[in-house]
């Protein structure tokens, strides 16, 4: 009753845009279905090991250390760049955006328009997501977000996009959505990057068409305090491909949530993430691939590493489903404990309905390993840069999954010099 | 292709089935023995548990413990998250107390158990050259040709019929006895002990048996003792629309070692039948468990009507420094499973270790694996999972590791390995790691694949038949867990992987 009352109140922090007729039936039919399914709570399945709270509370989590100007991460790229200054669309600050083979418009602007390409796709993999599980936080974006861009891509694009988030008011409580098509033999480079916000819910809706590929890279903020829950929602058609890799480091609440539908044969997709953190870190990934076809291949490629008292979720599920013959399926999840006070809880799940697949699993978690540690120091080299070392390679399976060079090495070198300035301090 | 493919598959699968079916081998545990049985009316409510508490001349203790149990039962909700389908159970319409009507006065000596039970047993054709000594011939056949001594309570839906070797495990100090019989005879030890690794209101079905239990076994090793023959239980459901509520109490003392075998059959049925059994061990400093069991409940028929619904709770409890446990398994019955052999790793060193091959064919549904809660320092588990699932059936592993942060310096490997054969059937993984201190080792490892076709191919070359072919491959699969089993479970295990593959291939 009371979870009710809450949900309740939860949505009547929020209004509705007056916007095109399509767009206010997709909001109301998220809204009815959060009202018929409540919020999560800590008793769900779905949120065993991570407190949804935080992520559902009408009150906004006070927070005194913002993530500042550390998102220019990507700076040093050629790219077209979008820029989000707390969950607003900053039209000065962001790169022209007429471009031929794209197409990109603010969320506001699209879902006013009558007639828009994005009206078959805002909210539909939301909505495909609620099965077999419910996960309202996304559909309370569907019925409520309105800021976000709509991007389709009609050719392969060279030139990554990417969105900039900056993130300035302590009580700042976000709802972001994207919606983007990647159309048949088309190709491109999503690159996020900074907090959104103190608080932010946002949803990425991905259709990938014949022959397409997405590629996808995000370094979520470095606030401590910082409160995140973040849903990929993916379709992928014949043929194509995608890549998804996620850097976190710090944060109170974060939870990534990944639903890939797999809709086609000869499908590759990779879902990659690196969590770094500590004190009163709780990073959760919970990833679920979908297999309906037959010769697809994914991946699920998760490491963590934790200390002071950080916690580290993963929660994974390949589903084959019967008749997705000659799937190959692999998950790694791996916790790496710097000291005694962290806890890493996995929870990596097989669902499989066909016989002629490959599908494995495989979780470990410890502290480093002795022996290296030993084989470094006895090199010479001091053991604070000895650990770093053997943690960098720690999380150098999951960085390997982007495709690009550059961008591996942007992020390799980030890790670094976190790691360096950390001994300093 | 795939349909045909299918189709053909299926085609082979009916002719196998009709033709294991006349040779009467499909399975061959399942008659039913006409006894004249007694039953308590149907559905339970305080005076049904104070009707079995009665039958069982229970003290008055007992008789309040088990209501509390059936207090806590009524509030409760019958679980549903595992990957089971079954149709709702109307627990008010099973017969909770039945017993054979020649036991209404317990016999003096093994002479005067109705012969037609006895008739039961060698029909079984368990590991038991017991047969004679359940029937009171004790001398002469004890030393059998081979040697090898198994002790053997027999459990015939409520009630245990016999219990052999008394009198050797008298000598050794070890108490091997009917649970109602404990009750009566060491009451201290009851009291100690039972509830006290499961409680009344574990979960919904454990709860129930706490308030219903009938019967089920005892055992007692007293410290230093190395129980000097493997004890074994024998359950039995006979009488239909009957539930059979054993409960088995094992206590290891200081230093002291048992080996114990379960095994279980029911008749052939077109009603599914309930089984919730519950097992506690308790393991003090130094002592070792060895729980085996061979479970060939009746698996339902080819359509997936009757069988058994075995819903059992099992948990060992190391409570002292280096104490250690092994749970094995091969459970190839039931209609449906759902069980998890647990191990609480309280003492430091302590150790747990789980062996299972979980077979499912034609509709039946498993859904078992296994909880290793590691609290001591250094302690270390084990476990390896084999789930092989044809036909149409669903096989599930869903276990739990968790180190707690007092926990240092444990240790712990997982393997859960799937086969399927066939391609309407389903294989899943569900494991839960919680590590919460930096000194344990957690690692888990899963496959799903198929039987592999060159080794189909290599065993066809050499003259082998498909369904043989199969059988050996998957007892290939199984070999980790076979070789954990005690000798005679192992032969019988074997052949009943083969056995319950049958028709899964063509």
């Amino acid at each position: 009753m009371s979870e009710i009352n809450h949900t309740q109140q939860k949505i009547d922090t929020y209004v509705m845009p007056v916007e095109a007729n399509w767009a206010v039936s997709v909001r109301e039919r998220a809204l009815n279905w959060i009202v018929e399914h409540g919020l999560p709570n800590r008793k769900d399945e779905y949120w065993k090991y991570t407190d949804p709270k935080l992520l559902n509370s009408t009150k906004i989590p006070e927070i005194n250390e913002i993530d500042s100007i550390e998102n220019s991460i990507f700076d040093k790229l050629s790219r077209i760049n979008l820029v989000f200054n707390d969950g607003l669309f900053d039209a000065s600050k962001s790169d022209d955006i007429k471009i031929a083979g794209i197409e990109i418009e603010p969320l506001v602007d699209a879902n006013q328009k009558t007639k828009h390409w994005s009206k078959d796709y805002y909210g539909a993999l939301e909505k495909t997501s609620q099965d077999p599980v419910v996960r309202t936080l996304a559909s309370l974006n569907t019925a409520f977000a309105t800021q976000g861009v709509t991007i389709k891509v009609t050719k392969k694009i060279s030139l990554p996009i990417s969105i900039t988030y900056l993130h300035s008011r302590e009580t700042s409580d976000i709802l972001i959505h994207h919606v983007v098509k990647v159309e048949k033999n088309a190709g491109i480079t999503l690159l996020e990057s900074g907090g959104v916000g103190s608080r932010s819910n946002s949803v990425i809706e991905v259709s990938v068409c014949e022959n397409a590929t997405f590629d996808h890279v995000r370094i979520q903020g470095r606030s401590h305090e910082k409160v995140a829950v973040t849903h990929l929602f993916a379709n992928l058609l014949e043929n194509s491909s995608m890549k998804s890799f996620t850097l976190t480091v710090n944060g109170k609440c974060i939870r990534n949530e990944y639903f890939i539908d797999i809709n086609g044969e000869n499908i590759k997709a990779h879902i990659g993430g690196a969590a770094v953190g500590d004190r009163g870190f709780s990073q959760d990934d919970t990833v679920f691939v979908s297999h309906n076809s037959p010769n697809c291949e994914s991946r699920q490629v998760f490491k963590k590493v934790l200390r002071n008292g950080a916690k580290g979720v993963f929660q994974g599920k390949i589903l084959v489903k019967e008749g997705a013959q000659k799937t190959d399926g692999y998950q790694i999840s791996q916790g790496l404990m710097l000291d005694d006070d962290s806890n890493f809880l996995a929870k990596p799940e097989l669902e499989i309905y066909a016989d002629d697949v490959v599908c494995s699993h495989g979780s470990t978690c410890g502290e480093i390993d002795d022996n290296a540690l030993f084989y470094l120091t006895s090199r010479g080299i001091p053991i604070a840069e000895a650990q770093d070392m053997l943690v960098l390679a720690f999380l150098n399976e999951a960085i390997d999954e982007i495709t690009s060079d550059d961008i591996k090495e942007i992020i390799a070198n980030r890790l670094k010099d976190w790691m360096v300035k950390r001994h300093k301090l | 292709m795939q349909n045909t493919k299918t189709y053909e598959r299926e085609g082979v699968d009916q002719d196998t089935v009709n033709a294991v079916r006349t040779v009467g081998e499909r399975y061959k545990y399942g008659f039913e023995t006409e006894i004249e049985m007694e039953y308590a009316p149907k559905g339970v409510n305080a005076d049904i548990v104070r009707l079995i508490s009665k039958k069982n001349d229970e003290p008055k203790w007992m008789t309040d413990w088990r209501l509390t149990a059936l207090k806590r039962w009524e509030k409760l909700a019958e679980p549903n998250w595992a990957m089971v389908n079954y149709p709702e159970i109307d627990f008010q319409d099973i017969y909770y107390y039945a017993k054979p009507k020649s036991m209404e006065k317990k016999p003096k000596s093994l002479d005067e158990v109705d012969p037609k039970l006895l008739e039961t047993y060698e029909k079984l054709g368990i590991p038991l050259k017991e047969q004679l000594l359940l029937a009171g011939v004790e001398s002469g056949t004890e030393n059998g040709e081979n040697g090898r001594k198994v002790a053997v309570d027999a459990v015939f839906d409520s009630v245990s019929v016999g219990t052999t070797f008394q009198k050797e495990l008298k000598a050794a100090g070890v108490i091997f006895c009917p649970i109602s019989e404990a009750i009566r005879e060491y009451p201290e030890l009851i009291k100690k002990y039972l509830g006290t690794v499961v409680p009344q209101s574990d979960n919904y079905y454990a709860t129930l048996n706490a308030a219903v239990f009938t019967d089920g076994s005892f055992v007692y090793v007293p410290p230093g003792v190395r129980c000097p023959m493997e004890l074994s239980t024998y359950f039995r459901i006979n009488a239909e629309n009957t539930g059979q509520f054993e409960r088995t109490l094992i206590i290891a003392d200081k230093g002291s070692y048992v080996s114990y075998l379960e095994g279980c059959t029911a008749p052939q049925r077109d009603t599914n039948q309930l089984h919730a059994a519950v097992v506690e061990l308790v393991i003090e400093e130094d002592a070792e468990i060895k729980y085996s069991t061979v479970q060939n409940w009746y698996p339902g028929d080819e359509n997936g009507n009757g069988g058994i619904y075995n819903f059992v709770t099992k948990r060992a409890d190391c409570r002292g420094d280096r104490s250690k446990v092994m749970w094995t398994q091969v459970e190839t019955g039931s209609a449906v499973t759902w069980k998890y052999p647990s191990c609480i790793l309280r003492g430091n060193e302590s150790q747990g270790e789980f062996y299972s091959i979980a077979i499912t064919n034609n509709y039946q549904q498993a859904d078992t694996g296994t909880k290793m809660v590691h609290l001591g320092q250094n302690t270390k588990s084990r476990i390896v999972s084999k789930g092989i699932s044809a036909g149409f059936a669903q096989n599930t592993y869903r276990g739990l590791v968790s180190m707690h942060p007092k926990a240092k310096k444990s240790r712990n490997f997982t393997q859960c390995d799937s086969l399927l054969i066939g391609d309407k059937c389903g294989a899943h993984t569900v494991p839960y790691i919680e590590c919460k201190n930096n000194s344990s080792r957690v690692e888990h490892e899963a496959t799903t694949s198929k039987v592999d076709d060159e080794q189909l191919f290599y065993c066809h070359q050499r003259g082998i038949g498909e369904e043989e072919a199969v059988a050996l491959i998957v007892n290939g699969f199984c070999k980790d867990v076979m070789q954990a089993l005690p000798m005679e479970f192992a032969m019988e295990a074997q052949a009943l992987v083969a056995i319950s593959l049958e028709g899964s291939v063509g």
